[in-house]
């Protein structure tokens, strides 16, 4: 029995064994294959990829395969693989403005240069369960676009021209972006850190801040300025070469919110921003993730902080769930040495509470008697 | 040779178990202050960049660590590009933003403060100084006490920088902030971390 | 020389990137230079989740070379799961032999114990630590406990155990005990019982630990003061336990309470795996005999049981912590 509360290489192996064994679950069904995954679950592998840091779709695939769809276990595999490639440089500043737009939506302007591009969105569909879907029926080919739609501004520039809202936040010249995955995290942190550190922030726990933040726990007037989901260039710059090196293109979710601000003692009455860029098609982590950054920008904006979504070292510390679920999980190991230590400490402090307890009572005993 | 074939020529030929082999040389004279800990010459490097100063260069720096050379060593096209080579390493503006600084002539550097100190919140935001000594045994005997030493420890570095002793205290002084030194001979490296106080052996 | 195989081909020696160790190895010196304090550092994503040692093991893989011989333990024991996964790890990515023989590893992987065979100075103790700030759990603001450690204001702990002094009449801390390094950080020395807290002290091994998840490094070099905290009216004292080791019959060192039956039956036995077997295998071994501290005493009294005897207990096992009783 001294044998039995131990593990052993045996043991783990079987227990390995076991899990491929019920990852590949009944063999007469066939095997997933990465493509299907990458074609048909595509914003799980849109999921993987942001809060993974890794633009990979096959490898987002293979992750949550491995994972048996496990999300977090397969952000984690993927975060574990990203962070052993060699970094040959960083590339330039996406350009969102220039993005090919398959979906924009604004809520602030009924219509507006470009015009509203609903895109494939779950918005409007009646969530009834498909059964022609069940039985593989066939899809019809969509309707697109004859071809390439005027240019499409941002929102955010179009108030901007008005001088109503706040300008971008630039940052000073000379200032170089961080790397959250290079460097570890200082309080308080810049906006571009702590915007890193959201959009590989968990979705739900972001969600559920965001959301807190419409109920009224530190509420900021949020309006959906714009959202825009579409392809993006990337390029690298190249010392030798006079020119940025294209690399091909990213697909990402971005969200501007527009916040109504009073005004304080530091900033006049204008609008504010919140921002979220995510990998993929995410609208509701895009949407999550401006909300806490427009929270978070309390202190900046000289509001008070009485939430817990403006309070940047709770949610930046918390925000990843590689790191939260690895420590809540280790609560698993075994933790028998520092179990032994307390349950002494608890005897022992038992033993002398039911001593005094029993003095006490022989104590009112007597006094009863008398 | 020419200065583009040195600065590619001297590097680690295995740069793992190279790098791997030199960094235990220095973590280990580091937690044995006043231990001197050999070095195999892995690195090559032109003068008077020294071989022991090289490797450590190579195993500890690159693009995130701008580098000071002391003007012995500034003064070599080659040793800044065989640096800039086989680290990547930046050169630092001033002495106060460098993590290392590579120093071939002790005896007419600049004093100890003039490096950065780091700061009450972050003291390891320091500048280690690697210093070239010619051995550690014919110069003014020091004796050292602290973290790392059982009970005392002494070496003789020949060529320190003037009124070491004294500058030396006054970096105890700031501790958690100061400089930690690490002095480079040809075949073998000593430590003089921050909390080893130094006492002169009276003749 | 390439000590990887084809199956690791892909992954460097040790798994980490030449860049990742260097700059490990960097905060490594700086932890060293400044002992107790906490050095950030910019930890990985490792293959084990987070929590699970990930700090421990980027501290040794970035110190690790071909020649050294490595041995891991979890809660004193070279056979524990965790224990067994990370050396699995090591053997895989680096090849280097292993052991679980305490006296002949040179670098150990440790999570909750500090071996019973006293270290040697050949030797280096990684720690893995969950969470690296003794104030954390005192103050959860990075941003306060930092001016706390740069100010060396450290009143808030001592209230706190002092406090548990007036509620408890004893400092109900049993594990994780706070440590004052070289009379200037005070330290987590990692969620060790306080038994193991003065084997830290001045100890001829270096010691390093690594908080992966918080991002931290720290160290304690050989030959250090490692103070744990405490008052003149209540001294540190550390756990004792009334029984020897039912397996090995070990004094003065930490022992496990193993279940035998659902009636209460239990035992005690050694913590530390690697000790108890050597002295079940050689009792009479000179190595083992005749230590008054640590590799137990008493063996000349007392048959070593190969066989567990379990005992009803009954009464408390410990001879505990402090004198007073009220």
């Amino acid at each position: 029995m001294y044998v039995a509360v131990k593990g052993g290489e045996a043991a783990i192996a079987n227990a390995h064994s076991l899990l491929a064994d019920r990852r590949r679950g009944d063999r007469s069904v066939p095997a997933l294959r990465l493509d299907q995954i990458v074609e048909q679950l595509a914003l799980g592998v849109d999921r993987v990829m942001s809060e993974g840091s890794l633009y990979d779709r096959e490898l987002a695939a293979l992750a949550i395969v491995q994972a048996r769809g496990d999300m977090i276990e397969a952000i984690f595999l993927v975060r574990a693989y990203r962070t052993t490639l060699p970094r040959f440089g960083y590339s330039r500043a996406i350009d969102t403005a220039n993005m090919l737009v398959e979906r924009r939506v604004s809520a602030t302007y009924k219509d507006l240069p470009g015009g509203q591009l609903l895109g494939p969105t779950f918005d409007y569909t009646h969530r009834l369960l498909d059964p022609e879907l069940a039985a593989g029926a066939e899809v019809a080919e969509p309707l697109l676009r004859e071809s390439e739609a005027q240019a499409m501004p941002r929102v955010s520039a179009i108030l901007a021209r008005e001088g109503l809202i706040e300008p971008d936040g630039d940052m000073p010249q000379d200032h170089v972006p961080g790397d959250i995955t290079r460097e570890p995290l200082e309080f308080p942190m810049a906006r571009d850190i702590r915007l890193q550190a959201l959009s590989r922030g968990d979705e739900g726990f972001l969600l559920a801040l965001g959301y807190s933040t419409q109920r009224g726990y530190a509420r900021n007037h949020p309006f959906v300025g714009e959202i825009r989901i579409g392809e993006v260039e990337l390029e690298l710059d190249v010392p030798e070469l006079p020119f940025a090196v294209p690399l091909g293109t990213v697909r990402v979710t971005e969200c501007q919110m527009v916040n109504q601000f009073k005004g304080s003692a530091k900033a006049p009455p204008q609008f504010t921003r919140g921002y979220g860029l995510v990998f993929g098609q995410s609208e509701r982590k895009a949407m999550a993730m401006a909300l806490c950054d427009r929270a978070l920008r309390a202190k900046e904006l000289g509001e008070d902080v009485v939430a817990a979504a403006q309070d940047e070292e709770f949610v930046i510390s918390h925000s990843d769930n590689v790191q939260a679920t690895g420590f809540v999980e280790h609560l698993k190991l075994p933790h028998y040495v520092d179990f032994q230590a307390e349950l002494d400490l608890v005897r022992r402090m038992r033993a002398e509470y039911d001593a005094r307890e029993n003095a006490g009572k022989a104590e009112d005993k007597r006094e009863a008697a008398e | 040779m020419d200065i583009a074939a040195q600065s590619i020529e001297g590097g680690f030929a295995d740069p793992v178990f190279n790098a791997q082999t030199v960094f235990r040389a220095v973590m280990d004279a580091m937690a044995r202050p006043g231990s001197v800990q050999p070095l195999p010459p892995f690195a090559r490097p032109p003068v008077p960049l020294s071989a022991a100063a090289g490797a450590i260069a190579l195993a500890l720096c690159d693009n995130d660590t701008p580098l000071w050379l002391d003007p012995a060593l500034q003064a070599s096209t080659a040793v800044r590009s065989w640096l800039g080579f086989h680290t990547g390493a930046p050169l630092a503006n001033t002495p106060a933003d460098a993590h290392f600084a590579l120093i071939a002539a002790p005896a007419e550097m600049m004093a100890l403060d003039g490096f950065s100190q780091g700061t009450q919140d972050y003291p390891d935001r320091s500048t280690t100084l690697i210093l070239h000594v010619s051995d550690l045994v014919s110069g003014t005997p020091l004796l050292l006490e602290g973290p790392g030493i059982e009970t005392s420890a002494t070496i003789a570095p020949a060529q320190m920088p003037r009124h070491f002793v004294e500058q030396w205290k006054q970096n105890n002084k700031r501790f958690p902030r100061g400089v930690d030194i690490i002095l480079v001979t040809a075949d073998g490296i000593a430590c003089l971390p921050r909390t080893t106080r130094i006492k002169t052996m009276e003749a | 020389m390439t000590a990887q195989s084809t199956d690791i081909a892909t992954y460097n020696f040790a798994y980490l990137d030449e860049q990742t160790k260097r700059m490990i190895r960097r905060a490594i010196l700086k932890g060293i230079a400044i002992p107790g304090y906490q050095v950030p550092f910019a930890s990985r994503e490792m293959p084990m989740p987070y929590g699970w040692g990930t700090g421990g093991v980027q501290v040794t893989a970035s110190i690790i070379g071909p020649d050294d011989v490595l041995k891991v333990i979890d809660q004193g024991a070279d056979d524990t799961t965790n224990a067994v996964s990370i050396r699995a790890f090591f053997k895989k990515v680096t090849n280097v032999a292993v052991t679980t023989d305490t006296a002949s590893a040179t670098i150990i992987q440790t999570r909750h114990r500090i071996p019973e065979h006293p270290l040697t100075a050949d030797q280096v103790l990684v720690y893995q630590v969950p969470i690296p700030e003794p104030l954390r759990f005192l103050e959860p603001r990075e941003t306060e406990t930092r001016k706390m450690h740069a100010l060396e204001e450290y009143g808030l702990m001592h209230v706190k155990l002092y406090e548990d002094i007036a509620k408890h009449g004893r400092i109900a801390t049993t594990y994780a005990y706070p440590v004052k390094v070289e009379g200037r950080y005070v330290m987590d020395p990692s969620p060790t019982p306080k038994f193991d807290n003065p084997k830290m002290h001045r100890s001829p091994a270096l010691q390093l630990f690594g908080a992966g998840r918080e991002k931290r490094i720290y160290a304690v070099p050989p030959f250090t003061e490692v103070v744990s905290l405490d008052f003149e009216d209540h001294p540190f004292e550390v756990q004792t336990f009334d029984q020897p080791c039912a397996l090995c019959a070990a004094e003065n060192v930490y022992l496990d309470e193993v279940i035998l039956d659902d009636h209460g039956g239990h035992m005690f036995v050694c913590s530390d795996t690697d000790h108890c077997e050597k002295r079940r295998n050689a009792p009479t071994s000179p190595l083992w005999g005749g230590r008054a501290e640590g590799a137990g005493g008493g063996l000349d009294q007392s048959t070593p049981h190969s066989t567990p005897t379990p005992a009803p207990r009954a009464d408390p096992p410990h001879k505990g912590e402090g004198k007073e009783i009220r």
